[in-house]
């Protein structure tokens, strides 16, 4: 049967049938609809979500100590959270096969950089293979389960935007059941203690080298010879393009098994070919190994090591091929940047933020980085999971000892606080820094589209589970002076905000209210006043001061001609906070 | 060079482009064509533009295009058609939803939205225009109106020969399926 699939859904069910049961992920585009494509198999599989990416990944291991067939997927800045059980997972080898799905991001659609995650395969001395379209993600993940377990080596399956997002059509087949290898203590394969690492590198060693033996035998490295006067040497979804551009005007040594490297086919393709060219995606990871391995070869001198490729940007580079194109002028575009939404609980909360002077601001990553655009305009920094709280403090601490006096708060919101800001709130309350600390709890994951995380009381297969307190950790972690405030009440926030300030030692807000977009649960509709409610703009009243306006809302517009706001009401959910804002009480709720 | 159309369509989170690219997917796999189809929705649930490409013919490498690639052009609403219009062959064929979301610059006033961009385009491109939305409402649900998008679409690309009945019974509710036929047809007679 044939379907017609993304990447991602296709891997899922590459897995499937490949006999995973067992799988675990932190959410992050664009990985994740990899495990809630899981979710469907769950009569065979358990499929989990993480805090963390060092957590999914740690799962997935003792699953795979365990004995069964394990997946683990993250994107690729994920895979710098999990480096560190991958490094030494690299050196013990598996029982039962283990892929870690690495979705990379080029051309940063949704992510802070576009690292390219090969290099963590030749690093920690693992496998990588790359699919060029949804069929192979399926075919080669179940090959990929094959290779794992014959040569007791983890597998970075590394996929990409375009991978992962495109669809295609796809041949399925049935899922094959694949028994538990039971289970015996190795303590001399898992206790990667000093003694057994220096016992496992050189295994590590010669495991790479029959690896790179199988690298140039496997069918996932393929030869199609056509015209000989180019050879083109390409992996994931590259290939696609350099297909599209060159046709049958150029022979092709498609790399699916990427590390260890074929190198002696690529050898022998090279003297088949008048000119060899490798066109591959982000670095120069296989031109720098075949230079190395002294095969001639261009490669990064044309095609750019940055952004996003695509069948033109190739046939530019390497043919001088310039497209017509049409355009109008300029003046006929506005850019479109995302917002937060109408409604979105974080607006109140930064609004009242933004109107705090000489404060500095720490954030995170999610929904709230959109935050520190216009005209909210209020982070300052933003480096990675969980960042916030520690840069914080780590800033007061700076200015403390150099005798600066500077307020400092950091933002951070409820799944990113259960990923990694948790152990920054610990060394903030331990080392006692004077900071403010704001978790910005919308009751779900939500920039990645909701998920469920470990405070909204769901599992990833839709099972209830006891909801972590927040007020309560950061209690425990040793914060005494912890409020919670609806961010939708602007006075409220402010109070909380100056409070903070006001205390010496550090403190935390945390605000409560669901994520405007969420399907709310029983326990949201009884906790919050979610009735329907709007508002509406009495013009009579509205002086055109422009003041609701610098809350961002996309339901709120103003009238160059008339000099007055105005409220869409196709679009306004009541959130009340420009009505709040409004210094001249012009924007009242609308009664029916 | 080779037989492959490539249809791009663009707009903003919310006007259901997804669903849209979907009823045209799976009308051409019925039809028989090898199809890929791409999309950035990466954080189009914001606020942000949407874009989806669909490809198609006997054999499809590349998930997506590239500039002066796109054989048409479906733009949901109307400044997004200029932002992808490089996109377009210079002989590629433009139908825009005549419909305007101001986006977050001009609701701040840090901007006007833009005035002439259907003129603008009439001088450059072969261009179809249409108020899908009040089409719709003509219908009686304003919900039809990308399926009224789609109709024009399939039109202009010369696609009539796909049974879309079936592809419109297998995408929608029952209770949808007459309305959104209808939606179909409406669609079909906007393009000459």
């Amino acid at each position: 049967m044939k379907k017609f699939m993304t990447g991602n859904e296709a891997v899922a069910r590459g897995a499937f049938e490949a006999g995973v049961t067992y799988a675990a992920a932190y959410p992050g585009t664009p990985s994740t609809e990899i495990l809630e494509n899981m979710v469907q198999y769950k009569d065979d599989l358990l499929a989990e979500w993480a805090p963390n990416e060092k957590v999914a990944m740690e799962m997935a291991i003792g699953a795979s100590v365990a004995g069964t067939r394990t997946l683990a997927a993250m994107k690729h800045v994920g895979v710098n959270v999990a480096a560190d059980p991958l490094f030494t997972w690299g050196y013990t080898g598996v029982t039962g096969g283990f892929v870690l799905v690495s979705a990379d991001d080029p051309g940063c659609h949704s992510s802070q950089n576009e690292q390219d995650n090969r290099y963590y395969a030749k690093f920690s001395k693992i496998v990588c293979i790359e699919p060029s379209d949804s069929q192979e993600c399926l075919d080669f993940v179940k090959d990929a389960y094959e290779i794992s377990e014959k040569y007791d080596v983890p597998v970075l399956f590394r996929m990409t935007t375009r991978t992962c997002h495109s669809k295609g059509l796809v041949e399925l087949n049935d899922r094959q059941e694949v028994p538990m290898v039971p289970y015996v203590k190795k303590a001399e394969k898992y206790v990667a203690s000093p003694a057994t690492a220096r016992v496992l590198h050189p295994v590590v060693e010669d495991k790479l080298k029959q690896l790179e033996k199988y690298s140039n035998e496997t069918h996932l490295n393929r030869v199609e010879m056509f015209d000989t006067k180019i050879g083109i040497v390409t992996s994931g979804v590259a290939y696609e393009y350099a297909k599209e551009v060159f046709g049958e005007t150029a022979s092709y040594l498609k790399v699916g098994f990427s590390y260890p490297m074929p190198m002696d086919k690529i050898r022998e393709f090279a003297g088949k070919v008048d000119k060899l060219i490798v066109v591959e995606e982000l670095e120069p990871f296989m031109e720098e190994q075949m230079k190395a391995a002294g095969i001639e070869c261009v490669g990064k001198d044309l095609i750019p090591n940055i952004g996003e490729l695509n069948p033109d940007i190739v046939a530019k580079a390497l043919l001088g091929e310039e497209r017509q194109t049409v355009s109008i002028a300029d003046d006929k575009k506005v850019m479109r940047p995302p917002t937060l939404c109408t409604g979105c609980p974080h607006r109140g909360f930064f609004y009242a933020l933004s109107k705090k002077r000489n404060v500095m601001v720490t954030g995170d990553i999610g929904c709230y980085t959109l935050g520190a655009a216009a005209p909210l305009n209020s982070i300052d920094s933003v480096i990675c999971m969980g960042g916030s709280i520690s840069m914080a403090h780590g800033a007061a601490q700076a200015f403390q000892k150099n005798n600066v006096d500077q307020k400092i708060v950091s933002v951070i919101g409820d799944s990113t606080f259960f990923h990694t800001g948790v152990n920054s709130l610990m060394t903030v309350a331990y080392n006692n820094s004077n900071t403010v600390h704001c978790i910005l709890d919308n009751r779900i994951t939500g920039m990645t589209g909701h998920q469920e995380n470990p405070g909204t009381g769901f599992k990833l297969q839709g099972e209830t589970a006891r909801e972590i307190d927040i007020p309560k950790l950061v209690e425990a972690i040793g914060i005494d002076h912890c409020v919670t405030v609806d961010p939708l009440d602007l006075k409220a926030v402010d109070k909380a905000l100056e409070d903070a300030f006001a205390f010496e030692g550090p403190s935390v807000i945390i605000t409560r209210w669901p994520c405007a977009l969420k399907k709310f649960s029983e326990a949201d509709k009884k906790e919050f006043d979610l009735s329907f409610r709007q508002y509406k703009v009495d013009e009579d009243k509205c002086r055109g001061c422009k003041v609701c306006i610098k809350t961002g809302c996309p339901s709120l517009s103003f009238n160059g001609e008339t000099k007055k706001a105005k409220i869409d009401p196709n679009t306004c959910i009541g959130c009340s906070v420009c009505s709040q804002s409004c210094p001249f009480d012009a924007i009242g709720k609308v009664v029916k | 060079m080779s037989d492959v159309k490539n249809i791009l369509l663009a707009g903003v989170g919310g006007q259901g482009i997804i669903l849209a690219s979907k009823i045209l997917s799976i009308g051409l796999i019925q039809a028989g064509y090898d199809v890929k189809m791409s999309e950035v929705h990466g954080m189009a649930q914001r606020g942000g533009s949407v874009t989806t490409q669909v490809r198609y013919g006997k054999k499809v490498y590349s998930p997506i295009i590239g500039k002066g690639q796109a054989d048409i052009l479906v733009s949901f609403e109307t400044m997004e058609t200029g932002k992808w219009l490089e996109f377009l062959k210079p002989d590629g064929k433009v139908v825009v939803n005549e419909f305007e979301i101001p986006s977050a610059p001009i609701l701040a006033c840090d901007a006007e939205y833009p005035q002439g961009v259907i003129e603008a385009l009439n001088e450059k491109v072969d261009l179809t225009t249409f108020k899908a939305g009040e089409l719709a409402l003509e219908l009686g649900n304003i919900r039809t109106a990308n399926v009224i998008i789609v109709g024009a679409l399939v039109k202009a690309m010369g696609l009539m020969d796909i049974d879309w009945e079936l592809v419109i019974k297998e995408t929608v509710k029952p209770q949808f399926v007459d309305i959104n036929l209808k939606a179909l047809q409406v669609g079909m007679d906007q393009v000459k």
